[in-house]
């Protein structure tokens, strides 16, 4: 069985040009998921951003979060517009929000059996899927049900 | 000072389009083609080319107005535009730009218009080949979300799921497309007839609401439309078709990163549309002629609703394909077959359709056709829609 729930060979995540996202991605190789809160007001915010959309303050630092949520949607693709996934059959992807920090969301795969009946508003938990052979490794979040 | 509005300033006062074509069958290129509907619609609206001042386009058109210009050899550029966004959010966009200059005088005859050749270029139902992705996408494309369905399949969900609306009424949708492009010759689906049966056992794209004819197509062509003053457009060869409001932009945060925009399941027209319908000073029950992008049916669906024009707690019931065909449906929807049997022309071939309505040369002619609302791209941002009218609505 592979380690990761999709094949390899699919585009991989970069912080590049500007690095407002490595903090997230260098949390994630260690196992720590993270997001953004801002300094002045106190608001979480994802995805990364320079600046808080409610107080406008550029003072956002990253903490480290419980990776606790539930299926706000989700969708199942069934045609490859890749040619890493040709032949790879339907897989699902879900957007979870999390309660306790504002309901921010986020998006991921659910793992287990693709053919699962999916439930919105079921619990989930972050799983960290790591990809140590590439080039440079990075760590996945993935989402299993509760 | 004076009413800032631009109800009943400018008309379309001619309108092109190519041969429509499937994806990579195009023999002429993607600029040739744009040359081609621009000269068509300047022989509709009985000017010369040359007299044409300026161009707006949107989804990142590769034929700038510059070499445009250049090539028609016209006289002066004035007016050179660009509608921020990808996909058809700026198809009514640019309409409502070209209208904008013309009625500010910035410009007098300028050309809306757009090309796409994709069999040239890349098609948009296929990802790229980029190793590494950056930005939003880094977040998106490692977890197998990459094309615009499954950018927008979540929306759709969600919206479902909120609303109770069930798939009988997307595929209500496709059907009605599929069966107004039986009688146009420029459609690129005619001759091949849609009925429930054959939706229904249509493959998966992805479920839970998007089965095969709930998706555009892919192809080659060129549209475009000449907008000039009112006064100019009443002593042309057409009835002529008024421009009474466009609306465009987006919602509150609508492209906050990774999903997180707070009106989530939405087309993202919802401050868009009353706006829209109050510069034209008429209410959704005066919209006879309703033309709205496909780029999928989900998105169809969340566009009526936010513009009211059909309540969600209705929609399992109105939204049926007698209610949805010309001439006899109480609103019928994309007479031409639109993006899904017509062609992806990103929606310019939607505000074509409208024109002919309110002309009243259309194929699939509706009998109700004062006014028409046209609206483009749902579910990305920033998205644009307008209101066409014939003399009896201003």
């Amino acid at each position: 069985m592979s380690s990761t729930y999709l094949p390899n060979g699919l585009p991989t995540p970069s912080s590049a040009p500007d690095g407002l996202a490595a903090p997230y991605w260098e949390g994630t190789r260690q196992g720590k998921l993270r997001i953004q809160k801002c300094s002045g007001c106190g608001a979480w915010q994802w995805g990364p951003e320079w600046i808080c959309h409610r107080c406008h303050s550029f003072e956002l630092s990253w903490h480290e979060i419980n990776g606790k949520g539930r299926i706000y949607s989700y969708q199942r693709p069934h045609h490859p517009v890749h040619t890493a996934l040709n032949g790879h059959g339907p897989y699902i992807v879900v957007l979870v929000e999390l309660p306790d920090y504002g309901n921010i969301r986020m998006v991921g795969n659910l793992l287990g059996d693709s053919t699962q009946i999916v439930t919105i508003g079921a619990p989930v938990e972050a799983v960290f899927e790591p990809h140590d052979n590439a080039d440079p490794p990075f760590t996945l979040v993935q989402w299993r049900v509760v | 000072m004076a009413e800032r509005t631009l109800r009943g300033k400018t008309a379309i006062a001619g309108i092109g389009e190519t041969t429509y074509y499937k994806h990579g069958q195009s023999p002429d290129s993607e600029f040739k083609l744009a040359l081609e509907a621009i000269v068509k619609a300047c022989e509709d609206a009985g000017i010369s080319p040359h007299d044409v001042d300026g161009f707006a386009s949107y989804g990142n058109d590769r034929s700038d107005g510059p070499r445009l210009a250049s090539a028609l050899g016209i006289k002066e550029l004035r007016f050179s535009n660009m509608f921020w966004g990808g996909g058809g959010g700026g198809v009514c966009g640019a309409v409502g730009n070209a209208s904008a200059a013309v009625a500010t005088g910035m410009a007098d005859c300028v050309v809306a218009f757009r090309s796409l050749a994709q069999g040239q270029y890349a098609r948009y139902g296929r990802s790229s080949a980029a190793s590494a992705v950056g930005g939003d996408d880094a977040f998106l494309f490692p977890y197998g979300v990459m094309s615009p369905a499954q950018r927008f399949a979540m929306k759709v969900t969600r919206f479902m799921h909120e609303t109770g609306i069930r798939q009988e009424a997307l595929r209500a949708i496709s059907l009605a497309c599929y069966h107004h492009a039986q009688n146009n010759p420029n459609a690129v689906m005619r001759g091949r007839k849609l009925d429930e049966a054959k939706y229904d056992a249509s493959r998966w794209i992805i479920e839970p609401f998007f089965h095969l004819y709930d998706c555009c197509q892919e192809n080659d062509g060129a549209a475009a439309v000449v907008v000039v003053p009112a006064e100019q457009a009443r002593d042309s060869r057409h009835k002529p078709t008024f421009l009474l409001a466009c609306g465009q932009g987006c919602d509150h945060r609508s492209a906050a990163p990774v999903h997180n925009m707070p009106n989530y399941p939405s087309s993202h027209f919802r401050q868009i549309a009353p706006r829209l319908y109050d510069m034209a000073q008429l209410k959704p029950a005066d919209m006879g002629i309703v033309q709205c992008y496909e780029n999928f049916t989900g998105g169809v669906l969340m566009s009526l609703v936010e513009h009211d024009l059909v309540k969600a707690e209705a929609a399992n019931e109105f939204l049926v394909k007698e209610n949805l065909i010309a001439p006899t449906g109480k609103m019928p929807l994309n007479t031409s077959g639109g993006n899904l049997a017509e062609c992806y022309m990103h929606g310019l071939e939607l505000v074509i359709e409208a024109v002919r309505q309110i002309r009243g040369t259309a194929i699939n002619q509706v009998k109700r056709n004062d006014a028409a609302i046209i609206i483009g791209g749902p579910m990305v941002t920033p998205v644009s829609s307008i209101i066409l009218g014939s003399e009896a609505t201003l």
